[in-house]
């Protein structure tokens, strides 16, 4: 017999135990304890959700959104994060960039405070905002010469969602950057090709899945910001009341069914999310393998 | 196109990396940049291809051919340059990768679509890939990916060939191979061509010329045999081949040091009670290992239990008959003393002897 098939036939065998095995008493308690975990804390909201909005039927729960406030909040979240998911796609790419193929003075400071949105809480931060750009803020009188309204306004909800989005491409493309290395570029350079087409032939293709899903990433949360949006905006039904917000005001006003049925619209946004992070892996995993 | 760089320093923060180095290279040779790792070898290489730059513009020169390119970045330098680990596009074909440079170049210097497809082919020809031009990277080995590195570097007419660690990352059997296969290529093509490696053996069966780096500055520049024969400084014997180096004994009154270093085919050696000549040092025998031609023997000085390494061939060592804990008599045939070129035999014996 083959010598290697002799090996796997023995590793195969049910009989004999594999090196990480423990009792089945522990192996039990161990699944037992991480699904009644992740029940409690991760199915049964999402299912509630779904639940409350259904609960009177599709036809009550599409009517949730024939509302004029409704629409609106939508609307303002999706133009919330159209400017600030192509805003930080910037920032990400250029700091990665910088990070990876540059070597300058403080480079791991700014590393650490790429991730400064993650550690500070986004109320602290729509409270930082309000201090700069308010009517009583450092900027104000500022802004009220040049007749900007950035508190309380659209601007205001961009500023704090793009404070508190800041970290997710840029941490997803640095250590796939940093694993790269820069012979590709160096390659690049020597074969006589300039920066723009070094970035779009060269290092963009090398990190295209990452980038992808760090957008994803970057999106769901700015969808679904709430703290700083909710002090800076004012929250002001029809003008400045995001999707987050509304479902808040909707809740507070006993409207469970519209509440529910917009925070279905995130929770679905949420899985779709995790369906292509999922597709993203086995891509990635693949191209792996294939190296 | 020959190489011409003069007063070459580059320090890393404060870690000096190249030493005021000065280098011609001819036209059309093969040059080994030789030298343990963090000697320098690879940035020089990387500022001859225009990937770093020296300390000073000003007091730094690097000429290709008379014309001066001292400023002059990577792209425009007109070197080709392969990388250790090969540093393929991965996600493009192999005709892809070959034809990046050529597709790289300024619209008005771009051949049209047939001329670029002709002359992918006929570099794939060159490196012996006939057929593979739609694979990926990941579908080759490593020697046929570095072969690929090297055909993507030629596709855009280099005036010189730069190569860092060229057969670094391959096992044995492809190292050799393609090294071989270098060699005939360069040959062929008469490409001005750098290329570095910490491989004495590589450096010595390959070029023409091996320039030795030790600490940020050259030791040594020579064709291999002069390099290997007459070794200039105790680093460029040292690095280059097995040496046996012996303490001396010194007098007392003598003030300046010198190490005494022999290679193990320049022992000879006799019987413990055979007369050897006056000056034949007393040993015992360690272990004896005969492979080939020549047996290894290793050995004990009496004197000082230095360890020393000889390689007598394999008839010799039959007529000897040694076994572990024989004693011998060692003679040097050819030995070499810094600070003190060639020491006459009462001048060794005063060397070794002297307690």
């Amino acid at each position: 017999m083959h010598p290697s098939k002799t090996f796997r036939s023995r590793n195969d065998s049910p009989r004999t135990p594999a090196a990480t095995a423990e009792s089945p008493a522990v192996r039990l308690t161990l699944i037992a304890v991480t699904m009644a975990f992740l029940s409690l804390f991760l199915f049964l909201p999402l299912i509630t959700v779904f639940h409350e909005a259904f609960r009177h039927g599709v036809e009550v729960y599409l009517a949730s959104f024939d509302d004029r406030h409704v629409r609106h909040a939508i609307r303002l979240t999706l133009l919330t994060a159209a400017i600030c998911v192509p805003l930080n796609l910037i920032f990400g790419v250029a700091a990665a960039w910088a990070v990876t193929k540059f070597d300058f003075r403080g480079k791991s400071l700014f590393v650490t405070l790429i991730d400064l949105p993650f550690a500070v809480s986004p109320v602290i931060a729509g409270f930082v905002f309000i201090i700069i750009f308010g009517a009583h803020g450092y900027l104000g009188p500022l802004m009220e010469r040049w007749d900007v309204q950035i508190v309380f306004a659209f601007p205001g909800i961009v500023l704090a969602t793009t404070f508190g989005t800041v970290p997710f491409i840029a941490r997803e493309l640095i250590p796939l950057m940093q694993a790269q290395g820069r012979d590709e570029e160096f390659a690049a350079m020597t074969l006589g090709a300039s920066g723009w087409r070094t970035f779009f032939k060269v290092t963009l293709p090398n990190v295209k899945w990452g980038l992808f899903y760090g957008i994803i990433l970057c999106n769901a949360r700015a969808m679904g910001e709430f703290g700083g949006v909710e002090v800076v905006s004012g929250n002001i039904s029809g003008k400045t009341s995001t999707m987050t917000l509304h479902i808040q005001t909707l809740y507070f006003s006993f409207a469970t069914v519209p509440a529910f049925a917009m925070a279905s619209v995130l929770a679905m946004l949420a899985l779709v999310t995790l369906v292509l992070k999922k597709r993203y892996r086995m891509v990635g995993d693949k191209k792996r393998i294939n190296l | 196109m020959s190489i011409q760089a003069n007063n070459i320093s580059k320090t890393f923060g404060g870690y000096k990396a190249l030493d005021n180095v000065s280098l011609h290279v001819p036209q059309g040779k093969l040059v080994s940049l030789l030298g343990p790792s963090g000697s320098g070898k690879t940035t020089l290489l990387r500022i001859l291809a225009g990937l770093e730059f020296p300390d000073s513009l000003d007091q730094s020169s690097i000429r290709f051919h008379g014309e001066d390119v001292t400023a002059v970045p990577a792209g425009q330098r007109g070197v080709g340059f392969v990388f250790q680990h090969y540093a393929l596009f991965k996600h493009m074909t192999i005709e892809s990768n070959i034809a990046f440079g050529i597709h790289a170049k300024p619209r008005r210097l771009r051949p049209d679509k047939h001329a670029i497809r002709a002359r992918v082919e006929e570099l794939l020809k060159l490196i012996q890939l006939e057929g593979l031009g739609k694979r990926y990277p990941s579908e080759l080995s490593g020697g046929q990916r570095q072969r690929v590195a090297l055909a993507r570097a030629l596709a855009v007419d280099p005036k010189v060939l730069l190569l860092d660690e060229p057969f670094g990352a391959l096992d044995a059997k492809v190292r050799k191979d393609l090294r071989r296969w270098l060699r005939t290529f360069q040959e062929q093509i008469g490409l001005t061509t750098i290329f570095v490696t910490h491989d004495q053996e590589e450096a010595l069966e390959l070029a023409d010329e091996v320039v030795v780096m030790n600490n940020a500055r050259i030791e040594q520049v020579g064709d291999p045999q002069t390099v290997y024969d007459h070794p200039a400084s105790p680093f460029v014997i040292e690095f280059l081949g097995n040496v046996n180096r012996l303490s001396p004994g010194f007098r007392p009154n003598r003030t300046h040091k010198q190490a005494l270093y022999v290679r193990p085919h320049d022992i000879e050696l006799f019987p413990g009670d055979a007369d050897a000549g006056s000056w034949a040092l007393d040993g015992k025998v360690l272990h004896v290992f005969a492979a080939g031609n020549y047996g290894r023997v290793t050995l004990q000085r009496t004197l000082t239990g230095e360890p020393l390494e000889a390689e007598i061939p394999r008839e010799r060592l039959r007529k000897l008959n040694l076994q572990p804990g024989d004693p011998v008599k060692i003679r040097f045939t050819h030995t070499r003393v810094f600070e003190q070129i060639d020491a006459t035999h009462q001048e060794l014996r005063e060397i070794i002897e002297t307690e």
